[in-house]
């Protein structure tokens, strides 16, 4: 802005820079005055192509629909089928994401237990190990083995119906976790082996491997151990989609878990949730083609996660080629995380109800992500349980009802050839054609 | 009645199922593993009160998550030798590659020889007596338990140490960040008296030094950014 104050002469308008936002500005404020990074829950917030950015083509004049409230649409599937003697059956292909004992309360636990044996899928562990809420609750429980092993021992290996080599997730591919001295109850540093208080981090690599050729071995221990019946994931966070499909499958995994950006974490750095890792779009075609590669789609089981929401994500990951997707942010959001009926509480904590992701502070008035007694007593499990299951109906009656729209009489029959593009990226990471064109944008290069 | 297996005609399944089969009540109590031949996931998950000898050296995973059972190793092991084993012993007359007991949630391991890196990383109770040297990173993150080195051990004991406690009696090449060297109580001298009779090592409790944590690094402060 010029300084001349004549009347005569025309002023600029004050523009504030696309650069130094007003979020940017008060994010170098803060740490200015705090010296450290800032610590958050959650997934990417910034806006990256997703599920949005794609449109089914529904049936045509060359297509043929089915009908909607008579025929019908499979949605179950198989997880596990490669060298399990019991995979995992699932009546829909919408899985819940491990979430641990300590950053969700046992209740939360035990409501998302509920909610998916209601709905007929599986839910899985976390950090800090199987607490019986959810064994109790669970029909179909997956067992994270995770870098820091908190609370890892044979027995409950060996009740789990599968097991979840976590390996990585999309919020911080390459990172440990984080859980904050206010959040370790008395319960939560028993079950982790460390002092009541402390800031307790989890390992951000295996202990005792280091690569796919050790993991390969470590995979047949836990086969040895859990007497070669239950199916063992390994789970990435979405990074080189490609090659860790092929790497995972090299050293015997039955079923591939790859994990977006949009992926949610109990807490990590800011930094790391929004600049490392891909987006969940980005990731599906190249791992379906490591799979297609090895002649093993479909025999090796492909689940997606980060940043599903709907019916409509749901059949757009799976007509990308995943089996199944699994969801963890949109699990809490039904259960009653960020409901504005909180609104006052969350001013409080200075924020607003959508936007409340410090959920490490332990102090979430929903009663969800906490340990705080007065506010896990805000929460019921079976009202949380209840809610979950009608979602889950929800998303799966979504997906079918597009289904259906394409012809399709199983979710798994969906294919990239249903879909279009309305961006040039989004067109590019899924592999399908822009609107209204025949151009599928990247596809004279690798897909890796 | 000593049941023997042996491991290159019959099979890495057919011996781990024979041996996770067995119970408290067990009367076959004694067993041997001849031909291990470096086979890895040798005598893992065990649950019951057996003595197992195995006759040679095996790869990774020797005693893996092992409950109750005591397990002799008549050779060397590989990496992560007693992974997460919950109680019970093993005893390895040879060396221990790396991550030796890792993750160890009870138990005692014994290696007459020497360990490798990470020995002891992320330990969660058990009880590890070393003979010989143990290599860098060792006891990285090790939570609680007891660590006993009666030689040397390498660069950055006990980084990140949580609860675990560490005697060495040789030299420290170095401490790992939050790492000190701490006194010798006399319930010390009596603990480690314990463990090392425990480990069948005849060193005296009164040559070693103790290293456990500062608890500096316990809740996270700006000021100790430089230490991690």
């Amino acid at each position: 802005m010029r300084n001349d104050k004549s009347p005569n002469i025309p002023r600029t308008e004050p523009i504030m820079s696309a650069t130094f936002t007003p979020a940017v500005n008060a994010e170098i404020r803060r740490a200015a005055a705090t010296g450290i990074y800032d610590i958050r829950g959650g997934g990417a917030k910034r806006r990256v192509p997703h599920f949005d950015d794609l449109l089914f083509l529904g049936a045509s004049m060359s297509r043929y629909p089915l009908e909607g409230y008579r025929e019908r649409c499979n949605t179950s599937v198989s997880l596990g089928t490669r060298y399990a003697q019991n995979p995992i059956e699932l009546d829909i292909p919408i899985t819940i994401a491990g979430m641990s004992f300590g950053a969700l309360s046992g209740p939360a636990k035990e409501a998302l237990g509920r909610g998916a044996l209601a709905a007929g899928t599986s839910t899985t562990t976390g950090d800090g190990g199987m607490t019986p809420e959810e064994r109790d609750q669970s029909s179909k429980l997956v067992y994270q083995y995770l870098p820091s092993r908190y609370g890892m021992n044979p027995d409950d290996l060996r009740k789990a119906d599968a097991i979840e080599m976590v390996v990585g997730q999309g919020a911080k591919p390459g990172g440990g976790g984080m859980l904050l001295g206010q959040k370790i109850s008395d319960r939560v540093a028993e079950m982790r082996t460390l002092p009541k208080g402390i800031d307790q981090r989890s390992a951000c690599r295996h202990p005792d491997w280091t690569g796919p050729d050790d993991l390969e071995i470590k995979i047949l221990e836990l086969r040895e151990i859990t007497g070669w019946k239950v199916p063992i994931y390994v789970k990435v966070g979405a990074t080189r989609p490609y090659f860790d499909t092929t790497l995972a499958v090299k050293a015997g995994a039955d079923v591939v878990v790859i994990d977006g950006m949009q992926g949610g974490t109990a807490a990590t750095q800011d930094v790391f949730i929004e600049h490392v890792g891909l987006p969940t779009l980005a990731c599906i075609r190249p791992a379906v083609k490591a799979l297609q590669d090895l002649g093993l789609h479909r025999e090796v089981q492909l689940v997606v996660s980060g940043g599903i929401r709907n019916g409509a994500d749901v059949a757009k990951a799976m007509a990308l080629g995943a089996d199944a997707v699994a969801i963890g942010t949109a699990a809490l959001i039904a259960l009653g995380d960020n409901d504005p009926k909180w609104e006052a509480d969350y001013q409080k904590l200075g924020t607003t109800a959508g936007a409340y992701d410090d959920w490490h502070e332990g102090q979430d008035p929903a009663g969800i992500t906490t340990q705080d007694p007065d506010l896990m007593a805000r929460f019921d499990p079976v009202e949380g349980g209840r809610r979950l299951r009608n979602y889950l109906k929800v998303m799966t009656l979504e997906a079918q009802t597009i289904a259906r729209a394409c012809g399709k009489n199983d979710l798994r029959n969906l294919e990239p050839e249903d879909l279009c593009a309305l961006t040039i990226e989004a067109a590019a990471m899924a592999g399908v054609p822009l609107a209204g064109t025949s151009w599928v944008p990247g596809t004279s290069g690798d897909i890796t | 009645m000593m049941q023997t297996f042996d491991l290159e005609a019959e099979g890495l399944r057919a011996l781990n199922t024979a041996l996770q089969a067995q119970t408290r009540e067990t009367n076959q109590t004694s067993w041997q593993v001849l031909n291990p031949k470096g086979a890895h996931a040798v005598a893992v998950g065990l649950d019951a009160p057996i003595d197992v000898q195995v006759k040679g050296s095996t790869g990774y995973y020797c005693g893996g998550m092992n409950k109750q059972a005591t397990i002799r190793v008549a050779g060397s092991v590989g990496p992560g030798a007693a992974e997460n084993m919950m109680s019970g012993r093993i005893i390895v007359e040879g060396d221990a590659s790396q991550y030796a007991g890792a993750t160890g949630h009870g138990g005692m391991l014994v290696i007459k020889g020497n360990a490798a890196s990470r020995c002891g990383i992320s330990m969660k109770g058990i009880d590890i007596v070393v003979h010989g040297n143990i290599g860098h990173m060792s006891a990285f993150m090790a939570q609680s338990g007891t660590l006993v080195v009666c030689g040397d051990a390498g660069d950055a004991l006990g980084d990140s140490l949580y609860e675990a406690r560490l005697f060495v009696r040789g030299s420290v090449q170095s401490l790992g960040a939050d790492c000190v060297e701490k006194d010798m109580r006399p319930e010390h001298i009596e603990l480690l008296r314990g463990l090392l009779e425990a480990g069948e090592c005849d060193a005296k409790p009164e040559e070693f030094k103790r290293y456990g944590s500062a608890r500096k690094l316990y809740n996270f402060d700006i000021d100790n950014a430089g230490d991690y």
